[in-house]
Formats: structure tokens, sequence, C-alpha cells
């Protein structure tokens, strides 16, 4: 074969950083043979702005507006989990309000149900549908106003703080979440489902496509809706509980077949079972009492020495932080474990060989992609 | 594939007749949520200019940009806010210690110049000023503490029966806690006369590193432990977590340092040149003034020589204050530094005839911080009666270990600290106490603390009492007649007492302390210098340098400055100390953009 030919057969595609199939700011340079993608390396750093180092040089308090640029779509998992590790270290944990547990598993269930919605619309716009994504990032907007209302922001929240959350609950706000919400959630889902599960367009290019062999659960550390649509029943939720979810009613969302299509309706399913779990957070928890611990003095509070992991389960899977304190106001290190360098790095560079070129953006969507989550 | 999954999507047409989900108003028309974290609206007039904000910003957006002339206790400076890097996160607002800073709800501000987006709030006008809305302090979130790790003190009923210190002083883990509530706001600084570096040796505290923190304060402060006892401590009155909450309790801190130390000179680290060798100084007068000349000068290679007139230095704080606020250890420690910094000092001497004289003659400078020794009169008849005594003089005979008698029931008129010091000894020495103040308990010029303490002691307070006469009774006691005041007007700012006539009242004494403030005695000096140095009232008048009329003679302390407080004295005595450099050309002449108080450092 000549050296045209080669040309002429293997095209090389620089896909990203700026497109609207990308989740992102990241891109792939795939090598294409007809429209077939042969590989693909992914190229991440775009968004590179030194979180884990930034905040080995700044106080505590100052690190906490820093994380919620972790993941964009779903910023409260970072703080949660950066209060959480400071909390365990400092002994802090023991003083966190019981209304603040409660509060605290609202804002997260909240945001998994913000950023389910917004990714599932992504599921069928990255197809050329584009109804669907009006439909769900309008609900999403119902919850972003819910957030507005309760944290005083709709998309960077800075609102679970150590000891507990920054404000008390907005009086009549569970009548509000319930009438301008769930319910208008829940009034929507079966249009969505006929829109997207019952379609014969999205079924065609969403079964059977994108599929991880379920032997590379573990090998690579797979988890969330990829690993759930796998038939694993792998939730941090459940495997180790946190906040208020023992004592809330719910079961582990399965299903076969580990392709877009099972993915999506992993997705489709949380969001139910969000807006039930929000229903019964708002329905149980306490009306009186404190919502935050008193604080010593964060201009000079320092931890004494020690490391930790604490997890819980994003939208996308298992979210981590890897904290050391060194006894100062500053911490030695924190590591972002995010379920996205998994999923849009090592699986999406296996996955791609063999994938049909308009595939790619979905199967970008279907594994769930926060690219600063990967260049902490 | 089913019929169903190829018909089943157009269901979507359906939606064509539901509410359209966008909104039709104008961008801009829909008001942010009730705590919508918008732009920042700040109350000029009750901001202090502390800049916690700024320090608290981890972006670094918040700029302290002078707009008012500094005040005790606001710096006039007022925070600059630049969107560029403000990111939102409302920290400034949560920390803001004076409450003043908050956000509006307000998110929609479109303007061409990028230059505008930094604007300082509540100086610069802008439409959402005043706004109901936005995000607002919150009681139940506080990321500073604003309550004070709580001060021991021995038990009333037990310490009226013992000379002990009241005060029982903190632990190192209570000195640590307090130290580490301090926002470093620098306020204090500028409030204290010394201009002592005071958030620096909170700092050295709270990370645990006494050394350091004696270090700093003995920058500018040789009689600290004194300070940490019975300070006036102004710096406590401006703090910025005080505002909405317990102040530092910066001087129990400075106790708790130099109290942990019993060898001054093996701590501290003097690192200063010795440019005063073979010059020579003389002090008149122990006090605090005249200690803080001595040691600094002393320590810069000068041969300084203290007179004193007492059998002790210390000035008032030896002989006025009373052994359970500063007690004789505490002294004696800080005189020794003085010794081992090779003060030369002279007890038991006044100074008297043409000595003031020769001193000049044969001295570079002279030092006066004789203070003010003679009290001032009650002006009510009976008042030479025996039995009618002046506070210094029962104090001083006190402190100097004299036998002091008052009988079983005493009236201290005055109040000021040493209508509460002879009211406190009093009752040590077991009377039943009455004190009869002219104006309100507002009023009292004596420390809130020091009230509550001597009240908690068993001591009564007359409020708005004016002596009429002093009578002896037929049992040889004394009977303390006063007349009610009521509070009028006056064109002097405050309320002034007028006596309401006709009415009396009787009490039946053992004594009548009098304390009502003193005055300057300089019937020691030479006539023809005296002039020179006080105007016809007794009070002297210094230039920047702290040089009287008189050329080589400084002076400082009470007879100086108008506070009357030990921390003045050590201010005047700093001044001194740079003043007779410069008198003497060591150092260059003061610039007009220097700090009258020096700020000065020995490390």
């Amino acid at each position: 074969m000549t050296t045209t030919e080669t040309l002429r057969r293997r095209v090389q595609l620089w896909f990203g950083p700026q497109h609207p199939g990308i989740t992102g700011n990241m891109s792939v340079q795939a090598w294409l043979e007809g429209d077939t993608l042969t590989q693909g390396i992914t190229h991440v750093g775009y968004l590179h702005r030194a979180f884990e180092k930034l905040m080995e040089r700044r106080k505590f308090i100052q690190s906490f507006p820093i994380v919620c640029r972790i993941c964009v779509p779903e910023p409260d998992t970072n703080e949660y989990l950066l209060a959480a590790a400071l909390e365990e270290l400092s002994g802090l944990d023991r003083e966190v309000p019981e209304k603040a547990l409660w509060i605290r598993t609202l804002v997260l269930e909240m945001s998994r149900l913000a950023a389910m919605l917004q990714v599932l619309g992504g599921h069928v716009g990255s197809m050329g549908l584009g109804v669907v994504p009006n439909w769900t990032y309008t609900l999403r907007d119902y919850v972003l106003d819910r957030f507005e209302e309760l944290t005083g922001a709709r998309v960077y929240h800075m609102y679970t703080v150590f000891g507990g959350v920054r404000r008390d609950l907005p009086e009549g706000f569970a009548e509000r979440m319930e009438t301008e919400v769930l319910a208008k959630i829940e009034a929507k889902l079966p249009v969505i489902d006929n829109a997207i599960f019952d379609s014969s367009v999205f079924r065609k290019r969403a079964i059977g496509v994108g599929v991880v062999p379920e032997e590379w659960a573990d090998e690579m550390g797979i988890s969330g809706p990829v690993v759930r649509a796998m038939g694993i029943p792998r939730d941090t939720r459940k495997d180790f509980p946190y906040l208020k979810y023992p004592e809330l009613d719910f079961e582990v969302v399965t299903t076969t077949g580990s392709d877009i299509y099972a993915r999506a309706w992993i997705r489709r399913q949380e969001i139910a079972q969000s807006v039930d779990l929000i229903r019964q957070i708002l329905r149980r928890m306490p009306t009186e009492g404190p919502y935050c611990a008193k604080l010593p003095n964060m201009l000079t509070w320092t931890i004494p020495p020690g490391q930790t992991y604490v997890r819980a389960e994003a939208s996308r899977g298992e979210m981590g932080y890897y904290v050391v304190t060194d006894g100062s106001d500053k911490m030695r290190r924190v590591h972002v474990r995010g379920p996205s360098y998994v999923h849009g790095v090592s699986l999406l560079e296996r996955l791609i060989p063999g994938t049909n070129i308009a595939d790619l953006s979905p199967l970008m969507v279907s594994l769930q992609t926060c690219p600063p989550e990967i260049e902490r | 594939m089913s019929l169903k999954n190829t018909l089943a999507p157009f269901s979507a047409w359906m939606q064509a007749f539901s509410k359209p989900f966008t909104v039709p108003d104008e961008p801009g028309v829909r008001p942010g949520a009730p705590r919508y974290r918008g732009w920042h609206i700040n109350d000029r007039e009750t901001c202090i200019g502390c800049g916690t904000c700024a320090e608290i910003c981890q972006n670094v957006a918040i700029d302290m940009v002078p707009v008012d002339e500094p005040t005790k206790g606001d710096s006039g400076l007022r925070p600059k806010v630049d969107y560029g890097r403000c990111c939102w996160c409302a920290l400034c607002v949560d920390v803001c210690p004076s409450g003043s800073l908050a956000m509006s709800n307000e998110y929609v501000w479109v303007d061409h110049d990028g230059d505008a987006f930094r604007y300082t709030p509540g100086v610069d006008e802008k439409p959402w000023d005043g706004a109901e809305l936005g995000w607002r302090k919150d009681e139940g979130f506080d990321i500073v503490d604003h309550e004070r790790v709580p001060m021991g003190h021995l038990d009333p009923e037990e310490r009226i029966h013992t000379w002990a210190e009241v005060v029982v002083g903190y632990t190192e883990e209570e000195a640590r806690r307090e130290a580490a509530r301090c926002v470093e706001c620098g306020l204090c600084v500028a409030a204290c006369p010394a201009h002592m570096h005071i958030p620096d040796y909170i700092a050295a505290i709270r990370d645990g590193d006494d050394v350091r923190a004696l270090n700093v304060i003995y920058d500018n402060n040789s009689m600290p432990e004194m300070c940490g006892k019975v300070c006036t401590r102004r710096c406590e009155s401006v703090c910025s977590i005080g505002v909405n909450g317990d102040p530092l309790a910066i001087r129990w801190l400075k106790r708790y340092v130099t109290e942990r130390f019993d060898d001054l000179k093996s701590v501290l680290d003097v690192d200063v040149e010795r440019v005063g060798e073979g010059r020579k100084i003389a002090v008149i007068g122990g006090g605090p003034s005249g200690i803080t000349v001595a040691y600094y000068l002393a320590i810069r290679g000068f041969e300084v020589t203290i007179h004193e007139a007492l059998p002790q230095l210390g000035g008032a704080t030896f002989f006025g204050i009373p052994k359970y606020r500063f007690p004789m250890p505490s002294l004696e420690k800080q005189i020794k530094l003085l010794e081992d910094a090779g003060v030369k000092i002279v007890t038991n001497h006044r100074v008297e005839g043409d000595e003031l004289r020769r001193m000049l003659e044969e001295n570079d400078a002279v030092f006066i911080g004789t203070g003010l020794m003679k009290p001032y009169r009650l002006g009510a008849e009976g008042e030479d009666l025996p039995g009618v005594v002046y506070a210094l003089d029962l104090l001083r005979d006190k402190n100097i270990g004299r036998e002091v008698e008052v009988g079983e029931r005493v009236v201290v008129v005055g109040g000021g600290n040493v209508a509460i010091d002879a009211a406190r000894v009093s009752r040590r020495l077991g009377a039943e106490v009455t004190i009869a103040y002219r104006r309100r308990i507002v009023d009292m010029p004596a420390d809130d603390e020091e009230i509550e303490d001597a009240e908690a002691e068993g001591v009564e307070i007359i409020p708005q009492a004016i002596p009429l006469r002093v009578e002896r009774t037929d049992d040889g006691r004394l009977d303390f007649v006063w007349g009610p005041a009521e509070m009028v007007p006056s064109d002097r700012g405050r309320p002034r007492p007028k006596l309401i006539e006709g009415v009396e009242h009787h009490m039946v004494v053992d004594r009548v302390i009098v304390a009502i403030g003193q005055s300057a005695d300089h019937s020691w000096m030479p006539p023809d210098i005296a002039e020179k140095v006080a105007d016809a009232k007794g009070w002297i008048t210094v230039d920047h340098n702290g040089m009287t009329g008189h050329r080589g003679i400084f002076a400082g302390g009470d007879l100086v400055n108008d506070t009357a407080d030990a921390i003045s004295a050590i201010a005047d005595g700093l001044r001194a100390v740079e003043g007779i450099q410069r008198f003497l050309g060591i150092l260059p002449e003061r610039e007009e953009t220097e700090p009258e108080i020096p700020v000065i450092t020995v490390r």
C-alpha cells in the first residue's frame, strides 16, 4: 500500500476541545478508516487550574469556594466531600447537627437529579434529537431555581461547609420543591420515555453500542450508572453509607446490556429514584434546630496531622477525596478521585476502536465525563 | 423494532399544545432569589475598615482603599471589590465582623468599560445600594469565634479576705484557644498608645511560640507584665471581633506570656546597636515612662540612672495599684530586667533644690516622669478632720507596707480607678464600703470590669451623690453628708450633675476617702527651670521629640498626657527614647510623615 493510499484510508481527526458533541473541554485525537474509528487518544488539560495545588496554599475555608469548580454540573459532591474529610480529621464531625446532615443529603440528591436530567438530555442531544434536551434542561433549571433559593446561587452553590451548611432551609421550601420541581418532572417522565426509550431511532443507535465488558468493572474501577448498567449493584450510597442514606428507603437500580441504552435507562430510573428520595428527605427532615455547628475562627483554624479518604455517590459514579493534614492551617495534600478519569480517559480510549464516528458523542455522553475532574 | 417504537416518538407533538417553558420576560427582569449572592453593598458608617473581608477572600478580589480619615477603631479604609476576580462565594459577608458588608440580589449590570467593574460598595453609588434582598449574615452561621475564653476569678467571698491576685490567668490551652480567635486586622495597634505589635504576638501565642511572643511584646513595652494585668486596654475597645461579640482578651494574653518566664534576660533576644556608648542620661521618677526610657536607652549603650523618691521603682504601678491586681513579684521581675540592662537605680532619693541643675550639667539629657502626686481637694467643709484621707496616701501606705486602718465603715468619693482601688482595699481591710460618685455609673471613668469586681466584693455604689460636708459625730466618728444630683445637659457634651437643693442624706462612717484626681507638683525643681518646663497649672507640654520648653529636659507620663494611664506613659517614654537620640544627633530629625509615637523594635 502506498503512503497516499494509507493516508486515504487512515484519516486523523481532532474531535474537540471546542465541539458541541464533546462533554466539556477535552478532545479526542481519533484515527478513522472510512467512518470507523481505529484509535483514539484523549487529550485533557484545557481546564487545568491546579485545584489540588491551589488548595495546598489556601486556608481550609478558602479552599471551599474552589472545589465546586471541579464538576460544574454537580458541584455539591465536592463541597460535601471536602467538608466531610476535614470534619473527620478535625473531630468536627461529631458536632455536625442532625438538621445539617439532612440538608446535606437533600443537596446531594438535588445535585444528582440536576446532573442526571442534564445528561439524559445529552444522551439524545448527541444523536441529533434536540427536543428532549430542551425538556430536560428546563427541568434541570427548575432544580436550579430551588438551589438558588436555598444556596444563593444557581450553579456554584458554595453551600455545604465544615460543620454543616451555610443557611437554613427557607420557609415553604418543601412545598415549592414538590409543586415547582418534583411534580413537573414526574409529569414529564412518561413523555420523555416515549421520545427516548420507545423511539426506534434511539434504540437503533443505542442498543449494542459502546458495550463495556463486565470483567473491566473491577479491573478499571468503573462505578456509577456505567457499572450498574452491567447488572452490578454497586452504589456508594449503599456500599459505604454516609449522611442520612441508611435511613432512606431505596434500591440500587440495575439492568443488563452495558450499552448506551442501558446506561440511559439507569439514569432515567435514577431520576425517578431521586425524586422519591427528595420527597422522603423533606418529609423526615427536622424543622427545628441549628444547621451548622459552632465553628472556630476559620482564619486561624488548624487541623491535627492525619489522612483520610471519604467517598460519595455522584451521578457519574464514586467520587472520593483523599486529604492529608499536617497540623497547619492548610491541607498538606488533597487528591480528588473522580469517576471521570476512569470513564473519560481509560475506558473511552479502550472503547473507541471499532466505534462509528457518529457514535463517539453518544458514547462519551453515556460515560458522563466531567473534564475538570480529570485535570484537578 | 415494533410499530410502537415507530409511533411513540410522535407523541412529542402533543407538547406543542402545552405552556412553553421559556420565560417571555426581558433579561434582567427576573429578580434574584431572596438570598441571591449578587453585587456587594456596604454600610459605610457601620464598616470599621478592618479588612477581614480582604483577608478571607481567596481570590484577592478585595482591596482596602482609603476613603475616610482614620479614627480610633476605624481604619478609614473601605473594601473595593474587583469583579474580574470575585467568585461570589460571600465569605466576605459571612466573616464581616461589623456586619456592614452584604450582597444584594441584583445580578445584571452592563457597562462597556471593564474598569467600571471595580467599585467600593457604599462609597461609589450603585442602583442596588439599599437593596432589601440578597445574601446577609445569618445568626446560625459564624466563621469567627465571638465568645471569649472565660477568665477565672477568685470567688468574691474568698478574695475579700486575701491580698492574692483576683484574676487566675489563662492556662496554656486556654491562651492558645483565645489567641486563635484573632483575625489580625490590626485596629488594636492604632488604638494602643504605644502601638504594640498586638496581632504579631497573638499569632505567636496561637502558634505556641511564647518566646517569640515575649520578644515581640518587648519591642516597645518594657513593663508588659504590668500591662498584662492592669492595662486600660484601649486595644480591646476597638477590637473588630468585639463589635458583635467579646473582644479578644488582649490583656490576658499578654499576661499569660509574660507570666511564663521568670528570667526575662535569658529569653529576650536584644539586637540593637549600642549607639549611646559614653552618653549619660538621668531619669527622675521611676514610673512606667521613666522605666521605658531607662530600659530602651540602656540597651542602646546609654548610661542611665533612675532617681526614685519611694523605696521601690514602679511609680503608680507600685504605690497606687493594689497588690491583688499587680503583685510585687511581677514588678520585681521587671525591675530586675532593668538592672540586667545596666540601669543604675537610686531609690529613696527625692531630687530637690539645685540638683536638677547639676544633673543637666552632668548628663546629656534628663527625663522627667514624676507623675501626679498631689491629690485634688474635695472642697467641702470638714475636709481637714482627722479620718478624711486621700486615696493615694492610703494606697501608698498600704503598698509600702505601713500599718493601715480604715475602721468599720468607709465612704470613697470619686469614680475613677483610684476610687475603686481604694474601695476594694478598704473592703479587704474589713470595712463596709460605699462609693459616692457625682455622675451616673455609666459615666464612671473606672474600668467596667473593675466596677463589676468591686460590686461583686460587696462595695455599694451610690451614683449622683454630691458631697456637701463632713461632720464629727459625738462618738468620734464622721458624718458624711451628701445631696442627690440630677443630670442636666451640658454644653461640654456629657450631662453634668446638678445638686437637688434641700435634700440631705447622712452616712456615719469611720473614714472618708477622697479620690477625685490628682495634680502635678513641681516644687522640687528650681523655679527658673520649672517656669520653662511647665505652665501655670503645672501641665507640661512637649514637642514631637518629647522635649519640654527647657533644652535637654524631656518629660512623659501623667505629667504630659491627659489619659493618665500606664500605657500612655510607656508611649511617652518611647517618644522620648527616640527624641533623646534625635536631640543628641544619633538619629536624624523626624520627618513629617513619621508617626509621633515611633514604632521601635529591638530585634
